[in-house]
């Protein structure tokens, strides 16, 4: 253990400092000379969106990544970090966001691993290891059982395994990655005393996180950046949520796309009172309402993770709602499968297209008809019809301006903008009541960006409902006829998207509209409910 | 579509072009096991008889065609399955009872009309071949039992349904040996002119364009293949994978259980007690050297029949005893799966890999499937 | 006794247990013969795929094995004539010890085949595990046949070490020594080392990065455990464990080789590891289980249950004997999917590893 920092007026090296860090990967900068220090003792947090760059330079400390310039400090000396084996023999330790643990293994064994204490070279001390992880436990106030399996214990608990294993290897720098995007408000407080603790015991925290108000709650520096460049230092006495909101969230729009005037009609997609569970069966999508009209397009705004790909999955038949209804144009479909949705009207853009939206090995013409090779002309009851595959394929080629060789080219040799043109292709060029769009340009160049939003305009022209998620607020500001924004589950304002301030709809993902909401509050499941996920 | 066929044939083509290189080295570094002494010509000897024997002559050709039969249909069983992402190691299980579903039927209908004894008899077998694939597709389908584990069992089990009805209910009271009664009349006919070439030939080659058509032209192929690449894409639009598996294990039993059918009415006309079989092993082999597609199924099918219809020759000329293409078989799947190897000896830089198409079947052997 | 005989299914759970506990001794140590192979199979499977590595190659890497075992075996034998027994060592000669230390390397050269092929190439593991009994076979096959006209038959074999009569002579317990002890160095061998793998697994550090390497490799490879390395160590020694089994077949249970005579026990071993849960101990149990499974299918037809107990022998000597052979393999399949107590598999099996990229 490294002594605790008595002295905070001597001249203490940071613990850890990152100078003039730049990482560029093909097509864009993900760290852009970024500049990081964390003093013995403090809680450091690293705010920003999704996709900002924080992943990217904490791979960098944890040697996952090389820098192509800029330099680390530990405690003042030069360091160049080579894999995650020597930046623990350092001392940085990372909670990663999915943890690092294995279920099947007790707690001891997880938090031993690769750093056993020995009886005789070959066996493991079990008692000596259950001692000390005892003795840390309650020097950091946990009382946790050793040999309880970490796949029985609750998320809040596994984290503290996390902690745990990191103390136990000597960490002095801690980075902890989102560490509270899975747990309830009173886990969230409950680490968060754990990591006051640590810090006071003279453990760096970086603490990686876009939620403003748990920022503002365990921080006592704050780094903000946006698109791989530092956009200020804060501290939080000094700041306030909507300061710290318009530096993470920043001010430019940059509008390309005349959306034009839109005529909404009918009613086509009605969602009510709609319930929603993940995987692990907690529910993430509590009681939304929505509507969606023809001839508009209703864009939801949300950081990633907030529900919006469950609401999604419910809406298009890949998961089964909890409860609620799904009306299309009048009939209830909650719970239809995909096909029957399909040929209801219903066309979906995947936010996942290597998952789900198309098969990578296949070809353009394959791929183009993957839903609708049951029908005419692509097949007469069994028989596919190659030809007419074929024309669809250099027709929709032509009219999307996909860079291809030809129809016959396997998809997964194509850009990701191309790639994508294919799957829009596939769903636009259809007359359908609903569009749903699922991040529909991530990861794409501005001229596919484009192209696909001048389509998805089109479309709604044409008289189809779009309903359009997106984590690029810019993107849900610069097409939407209205907004929903929605925060942890629930939709908290529906705004005009033609009215709309960049500022305002910010502040409402960021927060859910409370200026300082505390973290009990909100639409948060019950830790019974999670703990029997 | 040159330059895609190049790509598709290379690999495996090289692959052959060592195996049989490989082989030559073992027959000559062997060779004084033979006789005495090392030979430098063994090689040329020995494959030169192989050539002879399995093309040298019309009698040598038909015998290629009678060997690669069994081969092309458990071929195109194994390839389908690997088309759907599965691995059915279960072709033996499923040619064996088809063997006995057509030996059984055969038997009682050898009296009967040869119009209605072969058909009835070649059905019985495909039935008995499809419910014994439909087995590990279901449990697949429904509890995620890993196929490559409850096929592999299936194959036992199926010897000892064998052996018990053979030995039991099933066997002819007059035969020395445990057997079943002579199929008669259900026996498959020959083909003019020759000695044991059966119409089971032309089936086999029918099947290689129904099976391509099934699996490349028909909304069912597509969708078999869609589940085989990207099971969560199929989902998403809209096909039901767990159907799919039970369906295309269903088939691929069929094909076996064709197979089998065909030995049997075709070649021994009645199922000896022990009836032994390496079809299983041989039709992975054939199914990964054709890359699962039905037209090199073919291609690989005659390559391995050829040999084996030659392995005759071959030991009577050269002295080499015909387990020699059990290990050329096994050696070009080597390098097959070691195409890396081929890709430093021969400087290739193809886009097409060796197994790599079929290499994500094992991604679902640990822990639950996501179907 | 009577009455209890008398009731219907109870009486007939009496009547066979009692059944048991008069043959069992007589065909206990056939059992624990028989089982050995199939263990030591399933200890090969342990080693592979507790961390991360299917092996469906078993049956080959056994076949190879005992093929060279006595091939080098019976060389020795006729190189140097008049080999002495070493005295109160199972009968052993040098040229049998050097018959076992080869098929100990065949094993593990074999293995060096398959982790070469599923963990450095990435090649489909199932497929490697084919390819190597393809190969196997044709290559014992062919190599047997050669050298059938000119190698002497036999090197001999193992015999068993006998242990004190005292031990055996025990009442109600003896039988038990005799079964276990009385055997010859591959099966005592095989005894000792189920026990001594699942210490290891739960208890070393070696059993702790094992398990973590097959259940979540990257989880391993963040806290300094190299996965591939582990791999490849435990692949390799896992054929040790496949050329011992080798061995027995050709310098222990019999003296001789016949092509393809390991018969699928490679894969009655990978059924024992499934059944066994993934264990050395289990994947013992459960060869014994399935041999006794068929040494009691051979027992009722040779001494059927009589007297007293003739209602079993009239219900069981109506149930094909093969029922009782096929029993193991369908059992595997009921477990496999989950209707009696699912075995689940370590999670990270088949699943190659590739390191995250350092760009």
């Amino acid at each position: 253990m490294t002594e605790p920092q008595t002295s905070a007026t001597a001249v203490v090296a940071p613990s850890l400092e990152m100078r003039g860090i730049t990482k560029r990967y093909p097509g864009v900068v993900a760290n852009d000379h970024i500049d990081l220090t964390v003093r013995p003792g403090e809680i450091h947090a690293l705010l920003g969106e999704n996709g900002a760059g924080k992943s990217t330079l904490m791979n960098i400390l944890y040697g996952l990544a090389k820098p192509d310039e800029g330099e680390i400090l530990l405690d003042g000396q030069q360091v160049d970090i080579s894999g995650p084996t020597d930046a623990i023999r350092r001392g940085i330790n990372m909670v990663h966001q999915h943890f690092m643990l294995i279920p099947v293994l007790t707690v001891a064994e997880n938090i031993l691993l690769g750093e056993e204490e020995l009886r005789g070279r070959i066996f493991l001390d079990r008692r000596e290891s259950r001692r000390r992880i005892r003795e840390l436990g309650e020097r950091f106030g946990f009382d946790i059982d050793p040999d309880e399996k970490v796949g029985r214990l609750s998320v809040g608990w596994q984290q503290r395994v996390e902690i745990l294993k990191a103390l136990y290897r000597d960490a002095r720098i801690l980075v902890l990655d989102e560490p509270t995007a899975v747990l309830t408000p009173q886990e969230t407080e409950e680490i968060f005393a754990v990591l006051r603790r640590l810090a006071q015991d003279g453990h760096s925290i970086v603490f990686i996180s876009h939620k403003l108000y748990e920022v503002m709650a365990i921080a006592d520096r704050i780094t903000v950046i946006r698109r791989g460049k530092v956009v200020g230092e804060r501290l939080p006495s000094a700041t306030d949520e909507d300061d710290l909101a318009e530096l993470m969230v920043g001010r430019e729009v940059q509008l390309t796309v005349d959306r034009g005037i839109s005529h909404p009609g009918d009613v086509v997609l009605d969602v009510r009172g709609l319930e929603v569970r993940n995987d692990r069966g907690r529910t993430v999508v509590h009681g939304v309402d929505l509507q969606v009209r023809a001839g508009e397009i209703l864009g939801i705004a949300g950081v990633a993770g907030n529900g919006q790909d469950e609401l999604v999955e419910a809406i298009t038949g890949l998961r089964r709602p909890a409860t609620g209804s799904v009306t299309l144009a009048g009939e209830d479909v909650a719970g239809s499968s995909p096909r029957e949705l399909h040929d209801r009207g219903i066309a979906f853009v995947p936010a996942d297209r290597h998952r789900y939206g198309c098969i990578l090995s296949w070809s353009i013409a394959d791929n183009l008809v993957l839903n609708d090779y049951h029908n005419e002309p692509y097949s007469r009851g069994v028989v596919m019809d190659e030809q007419a595959m074929r024309e669809r394929a250099l027709e929709a080629i032509a009219q999307f301006d996909i860079r291809t060789p030809g129809p016959n080219v396997p998809m997964g040799t194509l850009s990701g903008g191309n790639q994508q043109k294919v799957v829009v292709a596939r769903e636009l060029d259809r007359d359908v009541r609903l569009l749903v769009l699922d991040q529909p340009t991530r990861g794409l160049d501005v001229g596919s960006v484009e192209s696909i939003h001048r389509l998805t305009i089109a479309k709604r022209d044409s008289g189809t409902a779009v309903l359009l998620v997106s984590a690029e607020l810019d993107e849900v500001l610069e097409l939407s006829d209205r907004i929903a924004v929605m925060y942890r589950g629930r939709i908290v304002a529906v705004v005009d998207g033609r009215t709309a301030q960049r500022d305002e709809v910010g502040l409402l993902m960021a927060t859910g509209g409370a200026t300082t909401p505390t973290p009990t509050g909100g639409a948060t499941p019950t830790p019974a409910g999670d703990a029997a996920r | 579509m040159i330059q895609r066929l190049r790509d598709q044939l290379l690999i495996p083509a090289l692959a052959v072009v060592m195996g049989l290189f490989v082989g030559a080295i073992v027959m000559i570094v062997t060779s004084p096991l033979i006789d005495g002494q090392f030979q430098l010509d063994l090689p040329l000897k020995a494959y030169g008889a192989l050539i002879d024997g399995s093309v040298g002559s019309f009698n040598a050709i038909i015998q290629t065609l009678v060997e690669a039969t069994p081969l092309v249909l458990a071929g195109l069983a194994v390839g389908l399955g690997f088309k759907a992402g599965l691995f059915n190691i279960g072709a033996q299980g499923q040619f064996l009872l088809g063997a006995l579903g057509a030996a059984l039927v055969g038997g009682w209908l050898a009296g009967a009309s040869p119009w209605v004894a072969i058909p009835l008899a070649l059905l019985a077998g495909v039935i008995a071949g499809a419910i014994y694939g439909f087995i590990p597709g279901a449990l697949k389908a429904f509890t995620g039992a890993h196929e490559v584990v409850t096929t592999i069992m299936l194959n036992y089990i199926a010897l000892y349904i064998l052996a018990y009805l053979i030995t039991g209910p099933l066997r002819d009271p007059f035969a020395t040996f445990a057997r079943t009664v002579d199929v008669g009349n259900a026996a498959l006919p020959l083909l003019p002119e020759t000695r044991n070439g059966h119409i089971g030939i032309l089936l086999a080659a029918a099947a290689v364009p129904i099976v391509w058509w099934l699996l490349f032209r028909s909304t069912l192929g597509f969708q078999i293949r869609a589940v085989g690449a990207n099971p969560d894409a199929a989902r998403y639009a809209g096909m039901r994978p767990r159907a799919l598996i039970i369906l295309t294990m269903s088939v691929s039993g069929l094909l076996a259980g064709l197979a089998g059918a065909i030995q049997i009415l075709g070649l021994t006309k009645h199922m000896p007690i022990g009836y032994a079989s390496s079809i299983g092993f041989d039709a992975i082999a054939v199914a990964l050297l054709g890359r699962s597609h039905p037209l090199g199924v073919l291609l690989a099918a005659l390559l391995f029949g050829a040999m084996r219809a030659g392995s005759g020759l071959m030991q009577v000329r050269a002295g080499i005893p015909v387990q020699m293409i059990d290990v050329l078989q096994g050696v070009i799947l080597f390098f097959l799966a070691a195409d890396v190897i081929l890709r430093w000896v021969f400087r290739v830089r193809a886009r097409g890999t060796g197994i790599g198409q079929e290499s994500t079947v094992t991604r679902s052997y640990g822990g639950q499937t996501s179907i | 006794m009577d009455v209890l005989y008398g009731i219907p299914l109870i009486g007939l759970l009496f009547q066979l247990i009692a059944y048991l506990v008069q043959v069992l001794p007589l065909i206990a140590p056939i059992i624990v013969v028989l089982a050995t192979p199939i263990a030591l199979g399933a200890m090969c499977g342990f080693m592979n795929e507790r961390s991360g590595v299917v092996n469906i190659g078993i049956e080959g890497m056994m076949l190879s094995a005992a093929f060279t075992g006595w091939v080098a075996a019976a060389t020795m034998t006729a190189l140097f004539p008049g080999q002495t027994p070493i005295a109160g060592f199972f009968g052993a000669t040098p040229a049998l010890v050097v018959g076992l230390l080869v098929a100990i390397a065949t094993g593990m050269l074999v293995s060096v085949a398959h982790a070469w092929l599923s963990i450095s190439v990435r090649a489909d593991q199932i497929i490697s595990g084919t390819i190597i009994n393809i190969v196997a076979v044709g290559a014992t096959g062919y190599l047997n046949i050669l050298i059938s006209g000119t190698a002497p038959p036999t090197a001999g074999s193992f015999r068993a070490w006998v242990p004190p009569k005292e031990l055996m002579d025990l009442p109600y317990v003896g039988w038990l020594f005799d079964a276990f002890l009385n055997q010859g160095p591959i099966v005592l061998t095989m005894l000792v080392m189920a026990v001594v793998l699942q210490v290891l697994l739960f208890r070393s550090r070696w059993g702790l990065r094992t398990r973590a390497v097959g259940e979540h490799p990257k989880a391993a490879e963040t806290v300094g455990v190299d996965v591939i390395r582990l791999r490849y160590r435990n692949v390799i020694l896992g054929g040790i464990f496949a050329g011992l089994a080798g061995a027995w077949f050709t310098l222990e249970y019999g003296n001789s080789f016949q092509g393809g005579m390991t018969n699928g026990r490679g894969f009655i071993a990978l059924a024992a590891l499934i059944f066994g849960r993934w264990t050395p101990i289990g994947g013992l149990g459960a060869a014994l289980l399935f041999t006794s499974s068929e040494a009691i299918g051979t027992a009722i037809r040779f001494q059927p249950p009589s007297g007293e107990l003739a209602q079993l022998g009239d219900l069981l000597s109506g149930v094909p004997s093969q029922v009782f052979s096929a029993l193991p393999y369908l059992v595997t399949i009921i477990v496999l999917a989950g209707v009696v107590g699912r075995s689940l598999p370590p999670a990270a099996v088949g699943k190659p590893y590739q390191r995250e990229s350092v760009s």
